[in-house]
């Protein structure tokens, strides 16, 4: 799987000089890991399982740093758009659970399927009135997009307490998605598999529409010079309403994976996952969608690694990556924008 | 005097002075003033958080950063008291050193943080500082052997803080005298002496120097600041301080644990207080947390009330259910960055002006 990515990812990138470096450090990492562990089946499960949570990891954190990237805006809301994706989901599966407990896997697919359009068509749309409510009054002023989208998440959070009331939600899979395959000694949950093709698909269709579009250009352009692109007399306000929809659908869309992984749902359920979004933002640089791809397989192999070797340090273990990372490019492995 | 003591900040509104001097002979007299348990618990509490949130103005405030690790200093101050006289024994020996030992680590890692991220922009530090203190607080829910986990410790105090001790035989305005009283004065006067001291620290030449970096970054290098030197300082003293405030909110609890010194929501706290208080006024700090505090302990009662006569109703109901106090917070704290963006305290002093 990393050395897919690993060859995938400068054949995306057309008439542009890639950057290989940060592209061994999971390589690096899978065969110390791979040293470290001993056993290859267990490693092999342990990497097969990082690359499912790197997926979900990705399609959360793409849609944030585009965002960043385009509009230089962050949103430390996101994890609302999250939580409330999630949410959807679960009110589109409620009714649908004839779908969900028959043994045809088409059937099953079909139900989350359907849940996921919802949750990430209606975060889209809740993220076009985030943006025009809460963000749009303090573009270019960090200080109070931190200040402000905090309070929106404050918000969004509580809001979804009074809805749907603050217990613990169940969300269980599917029949036909639970348990694992089996070969040999290596078991590989359904689920995963299911959400390692959806991240694919997502960072695939992401680097088709950046690269070889129209818009992918215009997105390009924005991100390196916004006052050059406004004044070719494109209109680049509606291509930042366009991502941060976009984005918040992306954030809906990993809602929704999130929630199925771990079968249950709060309204907090994106402060954990946040974390590890930051973390992959910062490590990608902000506003690369190859390199937030890149951090999301890395900090999920050091973090399943490490569950494995020394579980109670899974977290400091991505947190000093960081650290190592931003002493080594301080700007993030791929670096966007030159603000 | 009372102008050297203020350090020539003063409130400079008539209507802000009435309320900080309210407050001020409220929280000098709360323990005769009110009695029962859980007045002067507010009331210590209110003491508490008034530092912990001006030493976070010194970061948001005075040098515009934006920090998300504040809780992680406040809860190692609150470990560093609590774990001492957890192992130690409850001498004020353990307590002074625990918080001696915490204020290094503290300064330390506050250096340390302030160092490899103060460099980068303010989204970048806002982000790795949430990174970080998230990583602490499960390190420390994690190491449960030391630490206590999820439940946290409960300590014993030196014996002239303990309830049971007995200052006065007989009771002082109708309130008995015990080592509780001896407790809340304090930490009253640790308060009141560090928030003076963080006062007179703002308006000092280095505090004219963080402003100005705040204002502008790149002019205040280009007069010869070093501005990474001058934050990373502000970092350290912010940090310090909230060090010292979990210090004493571990003494005045006698109990330390993630809930009252490292979850998120406290850190969610003290940001919607220094911004409704106003930021970048020390008193903005006093005002946002006592209405904080206030707000926390009797909206919640008042919503309660409300909740009963709106029941049949079904969405209002909900959110006007007591847990939902933070619902209308935050709404209140998104008007007031746009609307009210230097806070209580800031348009009070406008409108004197104008």
């Amino acid at each position: 799987m990393t050395d897919q990515t690993a060859k995938a990812a400068p054949a995306d990138i057309p008439r542009a000089k890639v950057d290989f470096l940060p592209l061994l450090l999971p390589v690096v990492l899978a065969i110390g890991a791979l040293l470290l562990i001993g056993s290859p089946t267990t490693w092999l499960t342990l990497t097969l399982s990082a690359l499912a949570m790197g997926m979900m990891i990705f399609v959360i954190a793409s849609g944030m740093t585009l965002v960043f990237g385009l509009m230089d805006v962050i949103n430390f809301g996101h994890g609302a758009f999250i939580a409330i994706g999630a949410y959807l989901a679960m009110t589109v599966l409620a009714p649908l659970s004839g779908w969900m407990s028959t043994d045809s896997l088409a059937m099953n697919l079909s139900a989350l399927a359907l849940a996921a359009v919802v949750a990430t068509l209606g975060t889209g749309a809740l993220g076009m009135l985030f943006e025009r409510v809460i963000i749009r009054p303090v573009y270019g002023q960090h200080l109070k997009q931190i200040l402000i989208t905090m309070g929106g998440l404050i918000v969004a959070e509580q809001a979804l307490h009074a809805v749907f009331g603050g217990d613990q939600k169940a969300m269980p899979l599917p029949t036909g998605l639970r348990g694992a395959i089996v070969m040999g000694d290596i078991a590989l949950e359904k689920y995963r598999l299911l959400v390692v093709i959806v991240g694919l698909v997502v960072f695939v269709g992401m680097q088709m529409v950046l690269n070889r579009t129209r818009i992918g250009l215009l997105i390009r352009a924005g991100v390196e010079n916004s006052e050059m692109v406004e004044a070719l007399g494109y209109r680049i306000r509606r291509l930042f309403i366009g991502v941060f929809v976009v984005g918040s659908g992306l954030a809906g869309l990993g809602g929704t994976l999130w929630a199925l992984y771990r079968e249950t749902l709060t309204a907090g359920i994106a402060n954990d996952v946040m974390v590890l979004v930051f973390i992959v933002v910062i490590i990608g640089g902000l506003g690369s969608v190859g390199g937030c791809f890149l951090g999301a397989v890395l900090v999920a192999l050091l973090a399943n690694y490490s569950a494995f070797l020394v579980p109670k340090f899974a977290l400091v273990s991505t947190v000093l990556l960081m650290v190592l990372v931003l002493l080594w490019r301080p700007q993030g492995l791929y670096p966007v924008a030159k603000r | 005097m009372l102008r050297a003591l203020l350090s020539d900040d003063l409130p400079r509104n008539r209507f802000l002075s009435a309320v900080l001097l309210l407050i001020l002979f409220g929280l000098a007299t709360a323990p005769f003033l009110v009695s029962g348990a859980s007045a002067i618990n507010t009331a210590a509490k209110i003491l508490i958080f008034i530092l912990l949130v001006a030493s976070y103005d010194i970061l948001l405030g005075y040098t515009g950063i934006v920090s998300f690790a504040h809780t992680m200093f406040f809860g190692i101050g609150g470990y560093g008291v609590g774990l001492a006289m957890h192992f130690m024994g409850p001498t004020w020996g353990a307590a002074g050193l625990g918080a001696a030992l915490a204020l290094v680590f503290g300064v330390t890692l506050a250096a340390l943080i302030g160092l490899l991220s103060l460099r980068v922009k303010a989204i970048f530090f806002a982000m790795i500082t949430l990174a970080v203190a998230t990583v602490f607080a499960v390190l420390v829910s994690q190491l449960s052997d030391y630490t206590g986990g999820e439940d946290g410790r409960s300590f014993r105090v030196p014996e002239v803080l303990r309830p049971t001790y007995k200052v006065l035989a007989e009771p002082l305005f109708g309130t008995p005298v015990t080592g509780r009283i001896v407790a809340y004065y304090l930490v009253f006067v640790a308060v009141l002496a560090l928030f003076l001291a963080t006062l007179r620290m703002v308006n000092s030449p280095f505090g004219r120097v963080l402003q100005a970096i705040r204002e502008n970054e790149y002019r205040a290098e280009a007069l010869g600041y070093r501005v990474v030197k001058y934050r990373t300082i502000a970092t350290c003293l912010s940090a310090g301080l909230a060090v010292l405030a979990g210090a004493l909110y571990a003494l005045w609890l006698r109990y330390t644990g993630p809930d009252t010194t490292l979850s998120f929501n406290i850190m969610l706290n003290i940001l919607l207080m220094v911004v409704i208080g106003g930021m970048g006024t020390l008193y903005g700090a006093v005002i946002g947390g006592t209405l904080f505090i206030l707000a926390e302990n009797y909206l919640q009662k008042l919503l309660g009330v409300a909740a009963t006569q709106v029941e049949g109703i079904p969405l209002i109901g909900h959110i006007l259910h007591p847990d939902r106090w933070l619902l209308i917070l935050g709404v209140l704290f998104v008007l007031s960055v746009y609307f009210f963006p230097t806070g209580i305290v800031g348009k009070l002093r406008q409108s004197a002006k104008a």
